[in-house]
């Protein structure tokens, strides 16, 4: 029987990014269903009844929510093609470690960028600052978060990146001169085939992000 | 089985259910280590040296790597020791064990902190919040002895914080947050796990517990305006 896989998500989501890239990365086709997060589908409320959000993957009818959660059900789904977790267990912790880093810290950093004004916009930029120096030391000269391989941990950020010139514009910085081993990464990255195929232009992202300041009565 | 060559050390605090689920864990798998007592109200170079990113206590040390964050630290050991398996082998029952175990702690735990720190109206709203979530945990333990299923599993050792940090605590706070008349799976499964060996010897022994409790609730109330 073959797979059916249904992403439900919403194109500037650095989580549904991950996800997208997940299953590029495993050379799965999956019917992909865009979601509006202001008016949630009857879909997205009955496959995600705890938090209502996306992303949602449904493979075979079956959900999985949380996208961290999805690189992984991926990753053990589909092992042979291009592993994402690294098979030694302290490497995997690591890697693990990382990722929630990014959930609990990066994001609710960026979230104030976006989503703030004045004095917590600038505790969430210079906040952002510094947890991009933090993972640009965990990089140090690495080609990937994992080392050769391009993995968990490089999923679980990149879509970060599509961002960056909108936090740039927003809070008037410049990641690159602070952050330059952790930019040459990203752009490296984004040459990957399964990167460059789902990651949405920044100037997209840039000029959806006013829309989304002004839906969240910010502007 | 553990090695006879490894070394494993444990950062913890004895009343801390984060730091209680990796003693369940190692018990478990019958792994021995050495418990180091942390003061967490005056951080030691040695924990910050081990996690100098969140400065938390639990620290695994094994053979000298150390690991950080209770839920990794339990995928850990899990994949380092492969007897006495915590998490289930399907990939789809996987996910959803992670995914409860992430919501006992992001959701759960997060809200029914706040209960402490409220007074009257806004502390029935949080109250009720909790309740709302826990409903979850309910619905998930309909014909199942253990949030794991069958058998006594990740998400069970994860919600040992309910069993015995939330439901301890609201006597001492004196709001009954999981009622046993709305909340009667939970209440079932409490005593299933209080049946479980390694539980009774891993979770904090209730009257020093609940002193404890005590004295951190009073230091709270006598810091609040």
């Amino acid at each position: 029987m073959a797979d059916e896989v249904i992403l439900l998500d919403f194109w500037p989501s650095m989580f549904g990014m991950r996800t997208r890239i997940a299953l590029e990365e495993k050379n799965i086709k999956f019917d992909y269903r865009e979601q509006d997060l202001f008016n949630k589908s009857s879909i997205l409320l009955e496959m995600n009844p705890v938090h209502k959000k996306i992303p949602v993957l449904i493979h075979n009818g079956k959900p999985v929510c949380e996208s961290l959660i999805q690189i992984e059900y991926i990753d053990e789904t589909w092992p042979t093609k291009n592993p994402l977790l690294p098979s030694d267990p302290y490497q995997r912790a690591q890697a693990r470690f990382w990722g929630d880093f990014i959930d609990k810290k990066v994001y609710s950093a960026t979230r104030l960028i976006w989503g703030a004004k004045g004095e917590e916009q600038e505790e969430g930029k210079k906040e952002f600052i510094e947890l991009l120096k933090t993972l640009e030391s965990e990089l140090g000269d690495k080609i990937y978060f994992g080392g050769e391989t391009f993995g968990y941990v490089d999923i679980a950020l990149i879509g970060f990146y599509s961002w960056f010139e909108a936090y740039e514009k927003l809070g008037n910085f410049s990641i690159e001169p602070e952050c330059p081993k952790l930019s040459a990464w990203a752009k490296r990255c984004a040459q990957r085939e399964s990167v460059a195929k789902f990651l949405p232009a920044s100037d997209k992202v840039t000029k959806f992000v006013p829309e989304l300041r002004k839906k969240i009565g910010l502007e | 089985m553990a090695e006879r060559s490894d070394e494993v050390k444990l950062l913890g605090m004895w009343a801390s259910p984060f730091s209680r689920r990796i003693e369940i864990a190692l018990t478990l798998k019958g792994v021995p280590y050495d418990f180091s007592e942390q003061d967490i109200t005056n951080k030691s170079p040695l924990l910050l040296q081990l996690n100098p990113v969140h400065k938390m206590i639990p620290v695994l040390v094994h053979n000298g790597k150390p690991i950080s964050e209770s839920l990794v630290i339990l995928e850990y050991i899990d994949d380092t020791w492969q007897n006495n398996p915590i998490l289930p082998q399907d990939p789809y029952e996987r996910a959803m064990a992670r995914f409860w175990a992430k919501f006992v702690d992001e959701q759960i735990c997060v809200t029914a902190m706040k209960v402490v720190g409220k007074i009257g109206e806004e502390r029935e709203a949080v109250v009720e919040a909790t309740r709302d979530l826990l409903m979850f945990l309910e619905k998930e333990l309909v014909q199942k002895d253990f949030l794991g299923g069958e058998s006594f599993g990740f998400v069970d050792i994860v919600a040992t914080l309910v069993a015995f940090w939330l439901m301890r605590t609201e006597e001492i706070v004196g709001v009954k947050v999981v009622p046993v008349e709305k909340f009667p799976k939970i209440h079932r499964w409490v005593k299933n796990l209080m049946e479980i060996n390694v539980i009774k010897k891993c979770i904090p022994p209730e009257d020093e517990h609940l002193s404890y409790i005590r004295a951190r609730m009073e230091k709270l109330k006598f810091k609040a305006p």
